[in-house]
């Protein structure tokens, strides 16, 4: 990415423009042509630099239950259970961790019922667990904008 | 708390969740994909921005590309009656991008948790120990990823919900 791009990169990270010309607002913010930002902006998500253009909704707003979720899996069964857990779309992030609890997942669903059951399930089908099933009981802080640096 | 969304709103949603059209009037054709006006769709994006429904508006980045090298996901344990004024110390750090309370479980004593940003390992450690100085909270651990199984954007109405 050249300097224009990370110009553009970090207009449109803090906010989009919700007007019926964006490309062209962007650019005229930006000293730039329509065209040419719609053309920088494709270049930049098929490098992968920006992973998605659109929106990220409050699940909770949406009427959408949400938790963070660990388990202990051991080193054979891992694979294994790994696929089961990815399964389910309502699993959004997985990652394997330094602990005893190894496996960390945050799942989404449409109620807290439904999370216990697709736990439930999830133990049954990869035979792991029990999988803990942390849901916030408090927000402190999200936030997602973070600059853009030089790397 | 669910709200009734209509099926042209929901709708709406599974489209703003893809990307949206590198176009001169992607609102224009966000609308007429799910039988809205222009107007109509931009007026429904800036109350779903203004009510907080939609979280953040533009460009998600991959931060691993951008500079941001490590992540930790830092646990603590503190006594219940502190967690608020905690996760204030915490959530006020530029390197923590996301701090929550959670209940405590088997084999796991920690309630607060700050996702913790750097540009090394040892950064976030450094970044952790000066939470902990400032926050007088002794026990916590860090938790680094040493792999990725999956990262995506949940969508939302789709399959059977």
């Amino acid at each position: 990415m050249d300097d224009t791009d990370k110009k553009i990169v970090t207009y449109i990270q803090a906010g989009f423009p919700v007007s019926a010309h964006p490309y062209a607002d962007i650019g005229a913010r930006l000293g730039l042509g329509e065209d040419e930002v719609i053309e920088r902006i494709k270049g930049i998500m098929s490098s992968g630099e920006i992973r998605r253009l659109g929106a990220s909704f409050d699940s909770r707003k949406l009427g959408y239950s949400s938790t963070l979720c660990a388990v202990h899996v051991a080193p054979e069964k891992l694979e294994d259970a790994i696929e089961v857990i990815n399964s389910y779309y309502n699993v959004t992030h997985n990652y394997e961790r330094n602990h005893h609890y190894n496996v960390w997942f945050t799942l989404i669903a449409p109620s807290p019922d439904r999370i216990r059951e697709i736990l439930a399930e999830m133990e049954e089908r990869a035979g792991i667990g029990p999988v803990i099933n942390l849901p916030a009981v408090k927000l402190f802080k999200i936030q997602v904008d973070l600059p853009v640096i030089d790397g | 708390m669910g709200r009734a969304l209509t099926s042209s709103e929901k709708e709406l949603v599974r489209l703003l969740q893809e990307d949206i059209p590198l176009t001169p009037a992607p609102f224009s054709d966000l609308g007429e994909a799910v039988g809205m006006t222009e107007a109509e769709v931009l007026a429904k994006v800036q109350e779903w921005v203004a009510d907080g429904t939609i979280r953040r508006f533009g460009a998600m980045v991959r931060h691993q590309k951008l500079g941001y090298k490590a992540n930790a996901m830092s646990a603590w344990d503190v006594p219940d009656e502190r967690a608020e004024e905690v996760g204030g110390v915490f959530a006020a750090a530029d390197e923590v991008s996301h701090c929550y309370q959670r209940p405590r479980a088997e084999g796991w004593d920690y309630n607060v948790f700050a996702m913790i940003h750097g540009a090394t390992a040892a950064e976030c450690e450094e970044v952790a120990a000066e939470l902990a100085r400032r926050a007088g909270v002794e026990k916590y651990d860090l938790l680094f990823s040493s792999k990725e199984f999956k990262k995506i954007s949940m969508k939302y109405f789709m399959e059977q919900d």
